[in-house]
């Protein structure tokens, strides 16, 4: 089963590679991890995608909660939420397909932000299969180069993982 | 008034009250080691290895509860040491590791021993931190100990820039802390111990299963009261011997691969487990699925992350195990669930004559040394009140079978790592703890050679060790193994050119023996424990012996291995 866990840690040097390395000491998958200091620069918030039956997800769980730098956690996939991820793409924008590449950016509601003669970079927001469903859309031309930032996430309503 | 780094560093554990350090000097420690040489307070003692430091260290923790206190310098310092902290890390024991680094404008730059000491000892400490900046080192030094000591202990190192013991600051020893990201749980959930008493008091086979965690806690007490109140039989782990005395009727030994027939098939049949403190190790189990088929299990541990681990558990309970223990004494005596000695007569009929079996017997008509015979004169001569040490192998599990251990702390060996060579050095530092006690260290020819630098250092601070040497030239638990499961094609198990052990141990200023027949162990014993030197006693000893009872891979508790004469009698028993 996928989940989508949130974490608080406190910013310190290493806290991320405490994560990542339970994660390959124990042989756990992680699909995404993303990390930002919050607006309390002693802390950072880490979204994080893995999958593994109940049994291996409540061992990730409680791994995490024993790691020393982690303050809180949270399941966001127990409940309502949000998931965002941010993607860029570099695309070949020549010919026929300037127009069509141009298109498709509107109707998904993305932006193209830098522009030459033959080339589009485009910034595209959303939940992950929005991202697949443009890029698969985007076969309308040579697709040069893909960043994707993995997902963030967060609780709907009150649902909330603050300190 | 400002203090150097270094001179913090030893004022830090002075006010924690550390009275031993183990260690080894190093360029990027001098500094440190200069402030050692400037007071009295902290003794620090030199090893020959650094990981002798480790393991010294890890040994006075687990025979005085205190943490274990290292200091080595950076690069190949730290590195000897990983091999001990990850035994102290897997048998969960408290120890701060203080480790010198290359000064701050050097790291990263592959410097003369750099070593990036904080990410190669990550994955076996409980918590690590760098210290960059000499205003943090008193406070990093405070949550270091708190770590190390409370909830589930482990070790934490202190990785310190030499820049950083040379720069001032003033001195100020935080005392108290808070952490937001750490608080470990103590007290039990109350309806859930309920659930567990009232579970415990309706069964019909009853079982207590407990583990290092009763010793960690201090709880052993309050296990004892607690078995004895429900008059049920209790069986330790390898780490928990000593928790619950040997010498108690309720007591049914260790359990687990060379655990006694009497625990292990207590455990399969059992329709109530208690487990205490302890982990469910691949050791312990066996084969998962074939584990405490009939049971309900109720699991107290202070670590969540053992709960469910490998085995599902009905009733788990987050807590000190003798925080619990107190809770589910009070729940019984205040007028809670009652427990009914009719309830379990049967059960105890079943295991006594699972005991009858005798399944420690062995050959005491042999005209070599047999090596349970040399562990049951060491407790009978010591009264079973000694701090026995031990390696790795079958050595350990003799000493585990036939020492009956009654108090806790006594019992010390490296039980999760299993790690070779951590005796000798583990019985410097229960030595230190407890100068006037006996101290023996139970080995085999091939751990001791594995640490064997450290009788110099036992000759420095003159620790009268008592090593007993079970010689039987081969690795015996290898050859064991390659015995019953390989054809006996005993690959790379058999050592050819051994030292003399009794020149090797004089030439390092002790006493050595050697012991060749069975008529000679009690006196040889009974004059090293007269004297007041390190005496090395070599005894050559039966090379065919096996421990038994044995649980082979993918067996389950009931499906032991015993030794050919006790599995006869098992059979008649279970027969008749």
């Amino acid at each position: 089963m996928r989940r989508v866990i949130s974490i608080l840690l406190e910013n310190e040097a290493g806290a991320l590679s405490r994560v990542a390395g339970l994660f390959s000491a124990r042989g756990y998958n992680i699909e995404s991890l993303t990390v930002a200091p919050t607006d309390d620069p002693t802390l950072s918030r880490m979204t994080l995608v893995t999958s593994g039956s109940d049994a291996i997800l409540e061992q990730i769980t409680k791994q995490l909660n024993k790691l020393v730098d982690v303050v809180k956690l949270m399941d966001l996939t127990d409940g309502g939420h949000i998931q965002r991820e941010l993607m860029l793409v570099k695309v070949q924008a020549v010919g026929a397909s300037r127009e069509e590449v141009k298109r498709l950016v509107d109707i998904f509601r993305g932006h193209i932000i830098d522009v030459t003669e033959s080339v589009y970079t485009i910034e595209m927001t959303g939940d992950s299969e929005k991202l697949d469903a443009f890029l698969e859309a985007l076969q309308v031309t040579e697709i040069i180069e893909v960043v994707r930032s993995g997902i963030s996430g967060i609780g709907r309503g009150e649902r909330a993982l603050h300190v | 008034m400002e203090l150097t780094g270094a001179d913090i560093i030893v004022r830090c554990l002075r006010d924690e009250g550390i009275e031993y350090i183990f260690g080894y000097p190093g360029g990027a420690a001098l500094h440190i080691y200069d402030a050692l040489y400037k007071q009295e307070d902290v003794k620090h003692v030199l090893v020959r290895h650094e990981q002798g430091a480790t393991h010294a260290a890890d040994g006075y923790a687990r025979a005085t509860g205190k943490p274990g206190v290292v200091l080595v310098t950076s690069g190949p310092g730290v590195t000897n040491t990983i091999t001990g902290i990850a035994t102290a890390y897997m048998d969960s024991i408290p120890m701060v590791v203080i480790s010198a680094q290359v000064p701050t404008h050097l790291i990263g730059d592959d410097a003369f021993q750099e070593v990036d000491a904080v990410g190669i000892t990550r994955p076996c400490v409980k918590h690590n931190f760098l210290v960059k900046d000499v205003r943090d080192l008193a406070s990093t030094i405070k949550k270091a100990f708190y770590i190390a000591a409370s909830g589930r202990p482990g070790p934490v190192v202190v990785d310190v820039p030499k820049d950083v013991t040379a720069n001032k600051t003033e001195y100020i020893y935080p005392q108290n802390l808070v952490m937001r990201s750490y608080s470990p749980v103590t007290k039990g959930h109350p309806k859930q111990i309920r659930r567990a008493v009232g579970l415990l008091c309706e069964a019909k086979r009853p079982m207590i299963y407990s583990g290092g965690g009763i010793v960690l806690s201090e709880s052993s007490d309050k296990l004892t009261e607690f078995v004895r109140l429900m008059g049920f039989p209790c069986t330790n782990t390898l780490m928990g011997l000593g928790a619950f005395p040997a010498s108690d009727p309720l007591f049914v030994g260790m359990l687990g691969m060379h655990g006694t027939y009497e625990a292990n098939m207590a455990m399969h049949e059992c329709d109530v487990l208690l487990a205490l403190g302890a982990r469910f190790d691949d050791r312990i189990t066996g084969e998962l699925k074939k584990f405490c088929p009939h049971a309900t299990i109720i699991h107290v541990d202070i670590d969540p992350s053992s709960i469910g681990k490998n085995v599902p558990v009905e009733i788990p309970i987050v807590g000190d195990a003798g925080v619990v223990l107190q809770d589910m004494i009070r729940t019984v005596k205040n007028g809670g669930p009652q427990p009914n000695p009719d309830n379990i007569a049967d059960w105890w009929k079943q295991i006594e004559v699972w005991r009858s079996v005798d399944s420690l017997s062995f050959d005491r008509d042999s005209d070599l040394i047999k090596p349970q015979l040399v562990i049951e004169k060491l407790c009978e001569l010591t009264g079973g009140d000694a701090f026995v040490t031990s390696d790795v192998g079958q050595h350990q599990m003799w000493a585990a079978q036939h020492y009956k251990f009654d108090v806790p702390r006594r019992w010390i060996n490296s039980g999760g790592l299993g790690t070779m060579g951590f005796g000798l050095p583990a019985a410097m530092g229960v030595q230190l703890a407890h100068p006037d006690s006996t101290v023996a260290c139970v080995t085999g020819e091939a751990s001791i050679i594995m640490c064997i630098q450290e009788l110099s250092t036992c000759k420095q601070y003159d620790l009268p060790i008592k090593v007993i040497n079970l010689n039987n030239r081969y690795m015996g638990m290898v050859r064991q193994w390659q015995e019953f499961f390989y054809d006996r094609r005993y690959s790379h198990s058999y050592m050819d050119a051994l030292p003399d052990f009794v020149a090797l141990a004089e030439s390092f200023g002790h006493l050595g023996v050697r012991v060749e027949k069975p008529g000679d162990v009690d006196g040889a014993l009974r004059d090293a424990l007269k004297s007041d030197r390190l005496v090395f006693m070599d005894f050559i000893t039966d090379q065919t012996e096996n421990v038994y009872p044995m649980i082979a891979a993918g067996k389950g508790h009931h499906e032991m291995h015993l030794n050919p004469g006790t599995g006869e009698k098992a059979q008649e028993r279970e027969l008749a």
